[in-house]
């Protein structure tokens, strides 16, 4: 095996490069999962007071500001951006983990715009009898959200917010753009050193990425069969 | 016997619609009042006021002394002490039969799980489903899940129950169960306010019998008056079509 020859010096690069990709996949996903459902509530609360219109406000400018840019370019305004703008007080990325951290910082804020929407939904597709029935036994608007509403939701959820997770996991290969030795751009690296295994190349760490989302949507089906409560 | 609903004044707008217009009605304890009316007379609303699941736009709501018709009250308290069933029962789909009915004794700390668990045995019993407690509410038929919605509504041992509507969603021959079961509570002592459609029942268990239309009270005495011998023209009516 010709690949495996000249590739095999590069594996232990690879090997740890697949652990920043996860790494950095798998803090953003959870700091979007808690931006969602934070920023879902919002959304979803009904209610007239002002302080409840600021925050859906803001929510809602989040999310579009979000969703209507690339995620190349929120990379760029986050590293670069922040980075400079800061700089006067003192803040540089590199003293907070550098790259990695910026890369977790907008991997999660890009994937909670869309949870927020994936949470919005999957709160209002619950029948608001359940709402009343838990408020009229006494319980308050959270712990209605937490014991009834959400659990009942997250079923709904769960396909949208594993597909977020795929499509985030899978974006972070931009993150390859600031310079992070992230999967995407150690094949870079090794592509360029090893000419004549290009398409080897890419193929092997697209495998890679494959296998991450493949089994986390194995993982979701199941999951999923799980919760049926007796229906 | 003390009151244990007073209601003065009472106005409901959604918008520019309203829907309860200077209802006052006061409610002593033990009292059994059925709500009856066509459909958009607005006795929902005002059951639904009762714990202001519905925003109170104008008057004075004072249950079991509270008057939560202030905006500063904390009403959950005040919710804990009034029992609510619903046309569509509303258990939680996610829990067991026992967990819906542990959920809030547990929940608000007024038990603890073991005895919150003994209460549900008890409460199962007394409705009659013992065998279910495991099941899930999608296994029930609608008799039983509205037996078990009366049995989650009376595990915070309330005060006062309100029935919306509690046999509306039901196949014919369920009814008669649901019905026991609240004549069995209205034996035992609780005040109820039922919305209903069922003469028969408000005119063996009600104590008194409320008319509504157009966000009014049109009428209101012992059962068999209105029912039997109804005075006003919309009374007798709305009874010509039902009856």
């Amino acid at each position: 095996m010709e690949f495996l020859e000249k590739v095999g010096p590069y594996i232990p690069r690879f090997y740890s490069a697949f652990w920043v990709t996860l790494t950095v996949a798998g803090f953003a996903l959870v700091l979007a999962t808690l931006i969602g459902i934070i920023v879902g509530l919002i959304t979803s609360a009904k209610g007239k007071s002002w302080w409840l219109r600021i925050l859906k406000f803001i929510s809602y400018a989040y999310i579009e500001v979000i969703r209507g840019t690339p995620m190349l370019v929120q990379i760029l305004i986050i590293y670069f951006g922040i980075g400079q703008i800061l700089r006067p007080i003192g803040f540089t990325w590199s003293a907070y983990g550098g790259m990695t951290t910026a890369g977790i910082v907008v991997v999660a804020i890009n994937a909670g715009a869309y949870m927020s929407e994936i949470v919005r939904a999957g709160i209002e597709s619950i029948d608001p009898g359940q709402v009343e029935a838990a408020r009229s036994l006494g319980l308050t608007y959270w712990k209605t959200m937490k014991k009834v509403i959400l659990p009942q939701a997250i079923r709904t959820m769960l396909p949208s917010i594993i597909n977020q997770f795929i499509i985030s996991i899978k974006d972070t290969s931009l993150l390859s753009a600031i310079g992070l030795a992230e999967l995407t751009n150690i094949s870079k690296q090794a592509a360029s050193n090893l000419s004549s295994q290009v398409m080897a190349i890419y193929c092997f760490v697209a495998l890679w990425y494959f296998v991450i989302c493949f089994t986390l949507s194995r993982i979701a089906k199941y999951l999923e069969k799980r919760m049926t409560y007796g229906r | 016997m003390a009151d244990k609903v007073i209601v003065k004044n009472l106005r409901k707008s959604f918008g520019d619609n309203e829907v309860l217009k200077d209802m006052s009605v006061t409610i002593a304890e033990g009292e059994v009042v059925c709500l009856i009316g066509p459909s958009g007379s607005g006795k929902s609303t005002f059951l639904r006021c009762l714990n202001r699941l519905e925003d109170i736009t104008a008057g004075q709501v004072i249950v079991d002394g509270f008057e939560i018709s202030d905006q500063s009250i904390d009403i959950n308290k005040v919710r804990e002490n009034i029992g609510m069933v619903f046309q569509h029962f509303n258990l939680f789909p996610h829990m067991t039969v026992k967990e819906n009915i542990m959920l809030a004794p547990t929940e608000l700390k007024k038990m603890s799980k073991a005895d919150a668990s003994l209460k549900a045995d008890e409460l199962l019993a007394r409705v009659g489903i013992s065998d279910k407690a495991d099941a899930y509410p999608a296994q029930l038929s609608g008799g039983q899940k509205q037996r078990v919605a009366i049995a989650r509504a009376l595990a915070m041992n309330p005060d006062i129950m309100l029935f919306d509507e509690p046999t509306s969603a039901l196949d014919p021959e369920m009814v008669g169960e649901v019905l026991e079961v609240m004549q069995e509570l209205a034996r035992g002592g609780m005040t109820m306010v039922v919305v209903t459609h069922e003469m028969g029942f408000a005119r063996e268990v009600g104590d008194r019998v409320i008319f509504m239309d157009g966000g009014y009270i049109v009428e209101q005495g012992k059962p068999v008056d209105v029912i039997n011998n109804p005075q006003e023209p919309r009374t007798i009516d709305f009874l010509n079509k039902v009856l």
